[in-house]
């Protein structure tokens, strides 16, 4: 059962093989048996989920069921959900019980789907190893002693460990992708401005994307079509038609143009990565499509932008947090500015402090032109670098993180070699496209254990469905994205 | 030496759209604290701004009225400092890039007119407010405020004296009443005012150290606060002192500015555009469609009223003064489709008299301009003389009619009878023969008496006219 497609689900719910509320003890119960170790959750709601389920119950037997009702799906602890703890990852919220829905969980909630749970993330989606979340790490669930990725790493977890048929996540730079690469599933953030942010944490406005995180892109597909929508509460919500994110589903590759960065394959990209992200293009090539050299000569430029305009973004964002309204208030302090400080020291972990300074600082007068204006400038030419590369190919193939998993605490002391971990994810946020990772093969670490490599997909702006095909294709011709881990019955 | 002062004003409209200018809630005023701040005003995780439309017609609006350029494309901006008050950690304003850009306002002082170059309106949103006092020992914050629409309409540095400043400010109060973007409330604070004063020796190019004197919320204080702030700066400055940028306030009861803080405590407000929300787009046939709904501006009415009805610059800048004058002065001449010069000398006259002894608005004047066009008409046809017309108008004030019924009842109607007038005539030379003597010897004022004995004599109600020449062809016969 914690093997099959949601498509395979929804059936078994259509036909009364099984109940939600059958299928979400399930789940319960082997959040039960696994979370403690995995960590993959960061609040269960027993009561509030089985509800879920059993209403889903009612709409199945009523009719007014579709594709994801009765569903059990983790949302990570980004989204706020009414009557959840929404904390972010942050010791900052760990008070904060969220008093409205999201634009996500509305979705979700509308087509009957169950919320399971809130998933563990990096505190403030920042950082790329689910190390910096306040509420202890993840295991991979393929090493227990690796990092899931991050930061959607608790999403990620569940679904490689099967605590859930399916989750969400949230990528500003490589946060659902770099996770699905490093536990072996597939992750698709879409173009900015077709899922809504309302009710979703804001790290980086301009760069944040919800998308799904599945064992499949049919899978994902179907999530997509709950996740995107125009959502008037978010004005940087895209208001076009509905689109059926599975119609190209089965479309033959035959003369579908793939284009391979020759800077996704340079220094920095891992030997054994190498070679299954090469295998994987070969798997393609014999699928009929055309492979074309292509150059995005700005990538080297992505990260240090990255990390001017995220953070100064992050800074404003966070500003909301000061111990007046909601969230951790200091327990004692002398004056309000006191208050400030004790209670932001407080709340907040080393990186979120450290981004929030960097942001900052070059939001500084005196610093603006030379730092967040630079960078902004260099955000065009990278966005431009794909322009000119999708009049060469539809869709380009790469590498989605440069290593596979590693283990809990290597580079936790290393900031910038964390950053170097969304090298070929954090362009494509940059440019506003959709990104996605599958799972195409496994690579031996330094120690010899064989961990999932992810491929990365990069379409055009609203080429999801394209992207989606370019992805089952591969998955009808391989079986990676079937494969689970050991140890987690 | 002499001193000059030169003064540049900002100033916070509070615009009248139903909602806030990033949220559903109401701005309506007074409300229990924190009924009107849902949870985007409370800035929960999470939540984003979506503009108000309304907010950026009113911008536009004000754009237009003042003749200035408007931005096809503006920028939000956040402009980021902590306060209580401050929800989210930054206030969206507009920096850079503002929806309306440079305009000019003509003002009146005395005789002398005078142009004020506007330098741009930006929207922005509201903070809410701290409660002091509530609870002992404690602060509490209201955010009903927060977020309510403002333009911030900054001049150039235009103004030479207080009262330069306080007519501008007068006049782009009535300004934005007039195109109904505020309700200019001062009191409620609709209306605050920030004035930047810095004085410099007569002929010097170089502008002197500003100080800003910070929300002030009614002209008199505006008037005061200037006063006080440029005697300050000229007496520091002649002492051998220096100005000091800081920002002032002023209080009323010692009719003194203070500094508050200084530049060197400044914040550095790190602005950067909002990527919450798009770039405002304004398309050349949004402005058209506004234009086409604007009514008529108070200059353009002023001149009308000048060539059309050969009224006076100064009575026609009287009748333009605000909307509602206006409004009142041309329902009345339009009822009336008489002379436009009685009617603006009544609207002027009895009718302000009347609201300015009672500290009534005009719109809410008893008299309307209907009663009062009727009350016209009969001066007009001769029913009335003048003298009873101011009868008429008190009665109608109390309400106790129209024109016509009140000289029904009252039987005012004006005697033009030339044979009812004759025989009054008549009686009065025959009772008064001392003064007709006095009038044949030669004393002029003899005369005047005996019209007012025939005046007396009618009730006031025999036409002057008449009488003046029935009586001079009977003391000539």
């Amino acid at each position: 059962m914690i093997n099959k497609s949601l498509k395979e689900l929804a059936a078994m719910l259509a036909s009364k093989d099984i109940s939600s509320v059958e299928l979400t003890q399930e789940y319960l119960n082997r959040i039960d048996r696994h979370n403690p170790e995995i960590n993959a959750y960061i609040s269960l709601d027993q009561e509030k989920t089985l509800a879920q389920a059993a209403a889903a119950d009612q709409m199945l037997a009523q009719g007014t069921a579709s594709a994801l009702t009765g569903i059990p799906i983790a949302q990570k602890d980004i989204f706020c959900a009414k009557g959840w703890q929404t904390t972010c990852g942050s010791k900052m919220l760990e008070n904060f019980i969220a008093p409205y829905d999201a634009g996500i969980i509305e979705r979700f909630n509308a087509v009957g789907s169950v919320n399971l749970g809130k998933t563990n993330m990096d505190e403030f989606a920042m950082g790329s190893s689910n190390e910096t979340s306040y509420y202890g790490k993840v295991q991979n669930p393929w090493d227990r002693r690796r990092v899931p990725g991050g930061s959607s790493g608790g999403s990620a977890a569940a679904v490689a460990a099967r605590l859930c048929a399916a989750a969400t996540g949230t990528d500003t730079g490589g946060s659902i992708r770099q996770p699905a690469s490093l536990c072996g599933l597939s992750g698709l953030k879409p173009t900015y401005g077709l899922a809504s942010r309302y009710g979703m944490i804001a790290f980086a406005s301009s760069l944040d994307q919800a998308g799904p995180m599945a064992k499949s892109c049919e899978d994902m597909a179907l999530m997509m079509n709950v996740m995107t929508g125009f959502d008037e509460r978010d004005s940087t919500s895209l208001n076009r038609e509905k689109e059926d994110y599975t119609r190209d589903l089965g479309k033959p590759l035959a003369g579908l143009r793939v284009g391979l960065p020759k800077e996704y394959f340079a220094e920095g990209l891992e030997a054994g990565v190498a070679k299954v992200v090469e295998a994987a293009i070969d798997e393609y090539r014999k699928l009929g499509a055309e492979i074309v050299d292509i150059s995005l000569p700005n990538t080297m430029l992505s990260i240090p932008v990255y990390y001017v305009l995220a953070p100064a973004e992050a800074s404003s964002n966070l500003s909301r947090y000061d111990g007046v309204r909601f969230g951790h208030r200091a327990a004692e302090y002398d004056d309000l500015m006191d208050m400030y400080c004790k209670s932001r020291a407080e709340g907040f972990g080393a990186e979120v402090k450290r981004r929030i300074l960097i942001g900052t600082y070059v939001l500084s007068a005196g610093y603006y032109d030379a730092y967040y204006l630079k960078a902004q400038q260099i955000r065009r030419l990278i966005a431009q670098d794909f322009e000119r590369a999708f009049e060469q190919c539809d869709i380009i193939l790469g590498p989605t993180a440069p290593s596979t998993a590693f283990k809990a605490g290597e580079k936790a002391d290393d900031p910038v070699a964390m950053y170097l971990q969304d090298i070929y994810t954090i362009a494509v946020n940059l440019a506003g496209l959709p990104g996605m990772s599958i799972p195409a093969g496994f690579a031996p670490a330094d120690d010899g254990k064989e961990l999932p490599v992810g491929l990365q997909v990069i379409g055009n702006y609203f080429d999801e469905a394209r992207m989606l095909n370019a992805g089952h294709a591969y998955q009808q011709v391989t079986d990676w994205h079937t494969r689970m881990p050991e140890g987690i019955a | 030496m002499e001193w000059e002062v030169v003064i540049g004003l900002e100033t916070h409209t509070q615009l009248n759209t139903k909602s806030k200018i990033f949220s559903g809630s109401s701005i309506a005023f007074g409300s229990e604290p924190n009924t009107q701040a849902n949870v985007v005003d409370i800035a929960l995780p999470g939540v984003l701004p979506v503009l108000n439309k309304e907010a950026v017609r009113c911008a536009i609006r004000f754009g237009l009225a003042v003749d200035a350029e408007i931005a096809p494309l503006s920028v939000f901006a956040r402009k980021n400092y902590f306060y209580p008050d401050l929800p989210k950690g930054y206030q969206i304003s507009q920096y850079e890039l503002p929806v309306v850009g440079k305009g000019s306002l003509t003002i009146q002082v005395g005789e002398q007119e005078k142009t004020i170059r506007i330098t741009r309106a930006h929207l922005e949103e509201d903070a809410g407010k701290s409660v002091h006092g509530a609870s002992p020992g404690q602060s509490g914050i209201d955010l009903n405020r927060a977020g309510t629409p403002l333009l911030e309409i900054v001049t150039e540095p235009d103004m030479r004296s207080a009262a330069e400043a306080v007519a501008y400010a007068r006049k782009l109060h009535e300004l934005v009443q007039w195109i109904n973007i505020c309700d200019g409330n001062m009191q409620e604070g609709s209306f605050r005012c920030d004035v930047n004063v810095s004085v410099r020796r007569k002929g010097d190019e170089k502008l002197g150290t500003r100080r800003e004197i910070k929300n002030l919320n009614s002209f008199r204080f505006m008037q005061q606060a200037i006063e006080y702030e440029t005697r300050w700066q000229i007496e520091t400055l002649e002492d051998g002192g220096k100005i000091e940028q800081a920002t002032v306030l002023f209080n009323p009861d010692t009719g003194e500015t203070r500094a508050m803080r200084s530049k060197e405590e400044a914040n550095d407000y790190r602005y950067f555009p909002d990527p919450d929300l798009l770039p405002l787009a304004i398309s050349a046939e949004d402005i058209e469609s506004i234009r086409s709904e604007m009514p008529e501006l108070p200059t353009a009415m002023k001149l009308r009223f000048e060539q059309a009805y050969g009224l006076s610059a100064y009575d026609a800048a009287a009748l333009t003064a605000s909307r509602n004058v206006a409004n009142y002065f041309t329902t009345t001449l339009e009822a009336f489709g008489g002379e436009a010069k009685l009617a603006a000398n009544w609207v002027m006259g009895g009718v302000s008299a009347k609201l300015n002894e009672e500290d009534k608005d005009i719109a809410n004047s008893p008299v309307s301009p209907e009663l009062l066009a009727g009350l016209l008409k009969r001066i007009a046809d001769n029913t009335i003389s003048s003298k009873i017309a101011k009868e008429v108008f008190e009665a109608m004030w109390s309400g106790e009619g129209s024109a016509d019924e009140i000289i029904d009842k009252q039987g005012l109607k004006q005697v033009t009878d030339s044979g009812a007038i004759e025989a009054i005539v008549d009686e009065v030379l025959a009772a008064n023969p001392a003064m007709v003597e006095e009038f044949k010897a030669g004393k002029e004022k003899a005369f005047n008496a005996l019209v007012g004995q025939t005046m007396k004599a009618s009730k006031g109600k025999a036409n002057p006219a008449q009488v003046n020449e029935i009586l001079k062809r009977k003391l000539a016969g």
